[in-house]
């Protein structure tokens, strides 16, 4: 692909993008200039890009006194900063027939980027959103930092971007038809993809698409509409691939019929986390089993390639292997509590005259547990691989996948599908990277399944932590608050350390920090003014399966803390809602917070045994609070009934989108609340099902659910795991008040109720 | 192996696999049918929830053989052609999905209560099991109680 130049201006759209004389720069990340580029095609291309872009967002903030380091950089931040060198190479395409193209570099999962994405461009270059395509690009090498999603940040970071080039395409379209027409762009106007000019002349997109491309042609500048003009975006509007969703049209990796003979494969894995093969003992046995095509022997277990899911399914139930033992054999839930309560530090020991509230809270291992499992299509021959899997760092998964086949990387394709949930866990390529080594030792294309069992319990996992909180306080104020949190080591081997090393300059954290601790550091911050705030986390190292799961340290963080506000407030002697008004640090933060006070009829009587709880959390520059009500007559089968939320992400894209992911949030909080986490024994998760890990179900959610967007900017903030914490500190103080206990350890209801599958 | 012949989506289609196959396995990978998912291969999840002889079943734990000369449907044989089944138009309109990865089998799932019971209740929306991972059950309610408005 080749690109020339087409034109350089600096963003004069965007409000407060100017910088006062001898001021500070105001914190949008528009003091840029752009460089927009046609790329060679045969249809009109275009790309934006930035230079010169000296101000990133770690210099152009307005400080409040003593911040978090979350609160001048956070986790979205890092990722745009690192993303920014290639932002340009994302291209809004305009084809002959007029259809509107771009390939995102993110993978869609549910969270609804690419309705987004396809409402951007919709509105910016007026055309229906029905004549937009947006698809998933395959890994991109060259994007280099700028094809991971993650840490909320698709609409954060494309945003801009997507918006410039496709109002460089629009500019570009009507100078064609100026042209032709021997007028001027002024006098043209555009409705749904038809260029309207004096004299009644007219034209499609689609007719002026060749002449748009067309290198000569001379362009006058061109930005994206301001937030007033703006039509499509902040208007609720439902996804565009939900046709396809109900009437099973949409084709997830196992749907797809890309590599005739592509062999249905299972995996016997080993009885423990990370254990090995030692031998395969019954070889002869499974290729005489039914259906049974091929067995292979690879690093993570047995693997049986058949003529269905079904008798690959039953082969491998017949494995019968020696198998080597694994990384945490020995360990258990209470082995790895007391590990995780040693690495906890002490709280500081309170000043003499102060009253302090103490609190020490343990959170399980939570599976990721996406409906869709682990699964990849991958081609391997001599010379060539080719994958299809939900991957949401593809450019990592090619590298490693091209390392461990000893192929080069432009040897290695690796197509990004629409994948069934992640909640974080297709940040990791782990069964692309099988389904290649089984198709290397095979010979043959495989379509690769992972059992459920095998998903929850070799799967990745949040990990488990331990909490220790001292607020202290006196005569009604917060004088410290101070968290120290212990956590099984978190992988981010999915490219963030190398991200995060890319822009260490910037980070606004110092001293020899972990990755992890960086990234705790760039995520968790206090909402609130609680005088002297310490928030520390220590990992340990256990080597299990774990990743980031839907808001990373946050559910867990910030949930703990939002009960000690709470107790906090009962110690003042304070209302839960008036207490978290007046150390709330922003005035949008109380607002939110006082829609669901009002909105929720916080404070009305409820019956014995049942109760209202608040939450609120902010993240990636947006906020929201959570009020819910609980049925805890019975403590151990409590039932949120009722639910209300109030959210404020800036800019909201997409309202209805926005509002299933706050949904989300909650119904994820009220599993990982009230039961769904994993128990660990001998080094292996007992649970093996959704009968066992106790995700929310149609019963325990809630009936009378409202969702208020608030929209208050000029530019979109993170959502995607907004709703996570508030929910989980709003449902966890509910059941406090409802059942008159304190809530320590999450899951709340969290017995062994079932026979564990055999290992 | 033997052959089954049983009714799919309105078309005779006969298939060659042992008689214990799940049925999911059957359409899926036999078959090419791949609306039903799998989640789980137990009856737990639902995913794969589809109709013999129009009452829910789930594929997975469901034997090929016992199909036989029986009436299937899956997901994409609830629509009318074009014409779109009334859940799977309240579907859309409340915007359900979000992965949609279980809504094949959600949307499955409803139409089988809807055809216990004209007016469900909460009690027994509640008595859906079917797993949604991404949270989309408020409006799967609120969707359910719309087909039933409407039908
Ligand atoms: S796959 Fe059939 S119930 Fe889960
Ligand atoms: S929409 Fe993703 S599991 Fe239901």
């Amino acid at each position: 692909m080749t690109s020339l130049p087409d034109q350089a201006h600096p963003d004069r759209t965007l409000p407060g993008s100017t910088r006062p004389p001898g001021g500070e720069p105001t914190p949008t990340h528009s003091r840029r200039r752009f460089l927009t580029y046609l790329v060679a095609a045969p249809t009109l291309a275009v790309a934006a890009q930035v230079v010169a872009d000296v101000a990133g967002p770690a210099t152009a903030r307005a400080l409040p006194s003593l911040p978090a380091p979350a609160e001048v950089l956070d986790l979205g931040d890092v990722l745009i900063l690192a993303g920014k060198p290639t932002e340009d190479l994302i291209v809004v395409s305009v084809d002959q027939r007029g259809r509107v193209g771009l390939a995102l570099p993110r993978a869609e999962v549910g969270q609804g980027i690419t309705t987004a994405v396809a409402m951007l461009l919709a509105d910016e270059l007026d055309v229906p959103l029905s004549s937009v395509d947006v698809t998933l690009a395959d890994a991109r090498p060259e994007l280099v930092f700028n094809q991971l999603t993650g840490g909320s940040n698709t609409m954060r970071s494309v945003y801009g971007p997507v918006r410039r080039a496709a109002a460089v395409a629009r500019a570009r379209l009507l100078a064609a038809a100026a042209l032709r027409w021997g007028t001027t762009p002024g006098a043209l106007t555009v409705t749904d993809g038809v260029v309207s000019g004096p004299g009644g002349r007219s034209a499609t997109y689609g007719e002026l698409s060749a002449a748009a491309a067309d290198r000569t042609l001379t362009v006058a500048l061109a930005a994206p509409k301001p937030t007033a003009q703006q039509r499509v975006v902040g208007t609720p509007t439902n996804r565009v691939d939900a046709r396809a969703m109900v009437t099973g049209q949409q084709r997830y990796t196992l749907d797809l019929d890309v590599v005739p003979g592509a062999l249905p494969t299972m995996l016997r894995r080993p009885p423990t986390i990370n254990g090995t093969v030692r031998s395969l003992d019954n070889e002869a046995q499974l290729r005489a089993m039914p259906g049974v095509v091929d067995v292979a022997v690879v690093r993570t277990g047995v693997a049986v390639l058949a003529e269905t899911f079904g008798q690959a399914r039953d082969a491998v139930a017949a494995v019968q292997a020696t198998w080597g033992p694994g990384t945490v054999d020995g360990e258990d839930d209470a082995s790895i509590r007391r590990t995780l309560r040693a690495a906890t530090p002490p709280p500081l020991a309170p000043g003499l005259l102060v009253q302090t509230v103490d609190a020490e809270f343990d959170f399980a291992f939570v599976s990721h547990a996406p409906l869709e499992p682990n699964c990849a299509v991958a081609h391997v021959t001599a010379d060539r691989a080719e994958i299809w899997s939900p991957l949401k760092s593809p450019i990592v998964a090619q590298e490693t996948i091209a390392a461990e086949l000893g192929l080069p990387v432009s040897r290695v394709t690796v197509h990004v599908v629409q994948g069934g949930g992640s909640f974080g866990r297709r940040l990791f390529s782990d069964a692309a990277l099988e389904a290649a080594r089984v198709s290397k030792a095979t010979g043959r294309p495989v379509k690769l399944l992972w059992s459920r069992i095998d998903d929850m319990r070799h799967g990745r996992a949040r990990a488990a932590s331990h909490h220790r909180i001292r607020a202290t306080h006196a005569a009604g104020d917060v004088l410290t608050f101070e968290h120290r949190v212990a956590s099984v080591e978190t992988d981010f081997g999915h490219g963030l350390g190398e991200i995060l090393t890319s822009v260490a300059a910037s980070l606004p954290v110092a001293g020899n920090l972990s990755f992890a601790q960086t990234v705790f550091l760039t995520t968790v911050h206090s909402p609130y003014h609680l005088g002297v705030t310490t928030q520390t986390l220590s990992e340990v190292p256990l080597q299990m399966h774990t990743g980031s799961w839907r808001s990373v340290y946050s559910a867990n963080t910030r949930g703990a803390e939002e009960v000690v506000v709470d107790e906090l407030a009962a110690a003042t002697r304070r209302d839960p809602a008036e207490f978290r008004r007046r150390l709330l640090k922003e005035d949008r933060f109380r607002a939110v917070l006082d829609r669901v006070v009002q909105e929720g009829q916080w404070g009305r009587r409820m019956p014995r045994g049942t109760a209202q709880g608040l939450g609120f959390h902010a993240e990636y520059k947006g906020c929201t609070a959570c009020l819910v009500e609980i049925d805890a007559r019975d403590p151990q089968d409590p039932r949120v009934t009722r639910a209300t939320i109030a959210v404020d992400v800036g800019r909201a894209v997409n309202p209805r989108g926005l509002e299933a992911q706050m949904l989300g949030g909650l119904t994820d909080a009220i599993g990982t609340t009230l039961r769904a986490g994993l128990h660990v024994v001998d080094g292996l998760p007992l649970e093996g099902s959704y009968s066992q890990f106790h995700y929310t179900r149609q019963a325990d959610s809630p009936t009378d659910v409202r969702v208020f967007v608030v929209d208050s900017g000029e530019e979109p903030g993170g959502a995607g795991e907004l709703g996570v914490p508030a929910a989980v500190g709003a449902i966890a103080n509910a059941y406090a008040r409802a059942t008159g206990t304190r809530p320590r350890s999450f899951p709340i209801v969290f017995p062994v109720d079932f026979e564990p599958f055999p290992r | 192996m033997p052959n089954y012949t049983f009714q799919l989506n309105g078309e005779t289609v006969t298939v060659d696999a042992p008689a214990d196959l799940p049925l999911l396995w059957a359409l899926r990978d036999k078959l090419g049918v791949t609306g039903p998912k799998y989640g789980c291969g137990i009856d737990v999840c639902k995913a794969c929830t589809s109709h013999l002889d129009g009452e829910a079943i789930r594929p997975c734990v469901t034997p090929t053989a016992e199909v036989a000369g029986r009436e299937v449907t899956t997901i994409e044989g609830l629509a009318d052609g074009d014409r779109l089944h009334p859940v799977q138009e309240a579907w859309l309109e409340q915007d359900v999905a979000q992965c949609g990865y279980c809504q094949p089998g959600q949307i499955m799932a409803a139409v089988a209560l809807l055809r216990r019971t004209s007016d469900p209740t909460d009690a027994e929306i509640d008595e859906i099991q079917n797993v949604c991972r991404c949270g989309t059950y408020v409006r799967i309610r609120e969707a359910i109680k719309a087909a039933a408005a409407r039908m």
